[in-house]
């Protein structure tokens, strides 16, 4: 059997590895073997990779393979649960820049390309490109390096479409030049400085893209950038010619997709309108209709009394929860109340948070367990039968006015139920209004109450409150 | 092998995951993310190859004469090591944190 054979028979068994695994990702009982087996297939798929006959020295492989494990290894044992968002967005961007890379090497040894293998190193530097530095500002955005904000600048949608266009411009110049040929005699820019200018592009459009849109979309932004890493590896595939490559990349990029689907679902909001960015700004103008609402306010002791009398509670946790790392002592109240016989649930809104499932990590590291994490179609309708909603940090996802207010810019959003509870508590740190730039309508309705504070303070505060009157 | 079955492999592939995950637990979607973002670190086998490629004439380090093609692959090596190695043990880490009780 040559090295032909024998590495396609390989990468079959390694592509087979990653389907299985993916497909045990999907459910929670296997999602730990799930990505051992992907793992696997890893594993051998570099390993048969080793053998290849193009390799004639092994030094810079090792030397690169031993850097990067180091680099990957202290990454991921130390990064906080808090920090996975970032974590997820900066190995993403990783993955971006090495398939340009591998593309770019590729292009700079051939000598005889076909046209198709053009265009596929192209997209492969281009998608590539625009992955790493887009994943770069994500990262950025949720450590708090750039502005949460949506940055707009002048003619943003006319500069990012021209500047896509001018590169498949140079794309097509590519490959005209190595096959096409009829813009022979016309430009004469030899393709190394096509190449260049096409990373200087990609890279320049990855910040111009992903800097408008703002943080609570990051959700989106990151499933969809976690999609592009696989198109990018899928392209480099084509490149290199490599089957495995060419499957893997494609399902990576298939299940991107569902994941941003299921996102931009959960908001009520195309893909595109939250590609467009700036969402959140656009209500500050016409804040002169803004209507005066009137809260009331607990303090610590009302509301622990509260907490004391009711029979059900559920707890909805939002981004504000992960801010003040309050997941440890949110378990630490759940668990006393159950102690008193009291049911206590908690309201999953899909895009609470900075990325999908950011509540369900932090609330499993706390461990909480899982049964009595509802997704928000499950318990919907329990908020009607429920004696207290407590509201930690969530605000856009708990705004009855997506519901009713035509002009609100969130209607039509699906939102957790909780303005149905006998009594909802939300823990803020002010009234400073989410996300979206609006006043939450809730916390003027009668059955609500405010309990200001940092939500691991307070909650803390809440919990010495009720172990002290009994 | 050719370009025709590379496109048919790439169209199947693109169907078959969509068909895998179709339906994913909330719990799930962060691990799904980061497991599926970690093998996206496949590159590692192109980048593998472009680093070890007989390429020489751009740079002298330690003795070696290294060619532009090994350097970039080298760097790929990095990175889609990082990638590869710090995604499936983070997932891993959050895998292991979704037990029941």
């Amino acid at each position: 059997m040559n090295y032909e054979h024998f590495s396609t028979a390989a990468y079959i068994v390694s592509a087979v590895f990653f389907i299985l695994g993916i497909k045990r990702m999907s459910k929670v009982k296997t999602a730990r073997q799930g990505n051992a087996f992907a793992a696997f297939g890893m594993l051998i798929a570099v390993l048969v990779t080793l053998f290849n006959h193009k390799i004639v020295s092994y030094e810079l492989i090792i030397a690169g393979i031993l850097i990067g494990a180091m680099i990957g290894f202290v990454l991921a044992t130390t990064v906080q649960m808090t920090a996975m968002p970032q974590m997820v967005a900066l190995l993403n961007g990783f993955g971006g820049i090495a398939s340009l890379l591998v593309s770019s090497s590729e292009f700079n040894l051939a000598h005889d390309l076909d046209s198709f293998t053009s265009i596929t190193t192209f997209l492969g530097i281009f998608i590539g490109g625009v992955t790493f530095t887009g994943s770069l500002i994500a990262f950025g955005k949720l450590q708090g390096i750039v502005t949460e904000k949506s940055v707009m600048y002048p003619m943003q949608h006319f500069i990012n479409l021209t500047l896509i266009l001018v590169s498949v411009g140079l794309g097509y110049v590519m490959a005209d030049q190595s096959g096409i040929h009829l813009l022979d005699g016309i430009i004469e820019t030899p393709s190394h400085e096509i190449v260049i200018a096409i990373v200087v592009l990609a890279l320049l459009l990855g910040v111009l893209l992903v800097i408008p849109i703002g943080g609570a979309d990051m959700p989106v932004v990151i499933s969809l950038l976690n999609s592009y890493s696989g198109i990018a590896a899928a392209m480099t595939g084509f490149v290199i010619q490599n089957s495995v490559l060419i499957i893997t990349g494609s399902l990576v990029g298939a299940s991107g997709i569902i994941l941003t689907q299921i996102m931009c679902k959960s908001m009520n909001r195309s893909l595109l309108n939250v590609l467009l960015g700036g969402f959140g700004n656009a209500p500050a103008a016409k804040s002169g209709e803004k209507k005066d609402i009137i809260i009331k306010e607990v303090g610590v002791e009302e509301a622990a009394m509260l907490f004391e009398t009711a029979t059900s509670v559920i707890i909805v946790p939002g981004y504000g929860m992960a801010v003040a790392q309050a997941q440890h002592v949110v378990r630490e109240l759940s668990e006393l109340l159950q102690k008193r016989d009291i049911t206590v649930k908690f309201a999953i809104h899909p895009v609470a948070g900075r990325m999908p499932g950011h509540m369900n990590v932090l609330l499993a590291e706390a461990n909480v367990p899982y049964e009595i994490l509802m997704e928000m179609d499950q318990i919907n309708d329990e908020f009607a039968n429920t004696d207290l909603a407590l509201v930690i940090g969530a605000n856009d996802v708990t705004n009855p006015a997506a519901r009713h207010d035509k002009s609100s810019p969130i209607y039509g959003m699906p939102i957790l139920n909780v303005d149905k509870a006998r009594t909802v508590i939300i823990n803020k740190r002010s009234m400073k209004p989410g996300y979206a730039g609006i006043e939450n309508e809730l916390y003027g309705f009668p059955n609500a109450l405010m309990y200001f504070g940092d939500a691991k303070d307070a909650m803390s505060k809440l919990i010495t409150e009720i172990k002290e009157n009994s | 092998m050719d370009l025709f079955t590379l496109i048919t492999i790439f169209v199947l592939a693109i169907f078959l995951g969509f068909e895998l995950i179709s339906k994913i637990p909330p719990t799930l979607h962060t691990p799904l993310m980061s497991g599926s973002n970690a093998i996206s670190g496949i590159t590692l086998v192109g980048a593998v190859i472009s680093s070890g490629i007989d390429d020489t004439g751009f740079i002298q380090v330690f003795n070696m004469d290294l060619g532009l093609s090994s350097i970039l692959g080298f760097l790929a090596v990095i990175f889609a090591t990082i990638n590869v190695v710090g995604g499936f043990l983070v997932t891993d880490r959050m895998d292991r944190m979704f037990k029941k009780k």
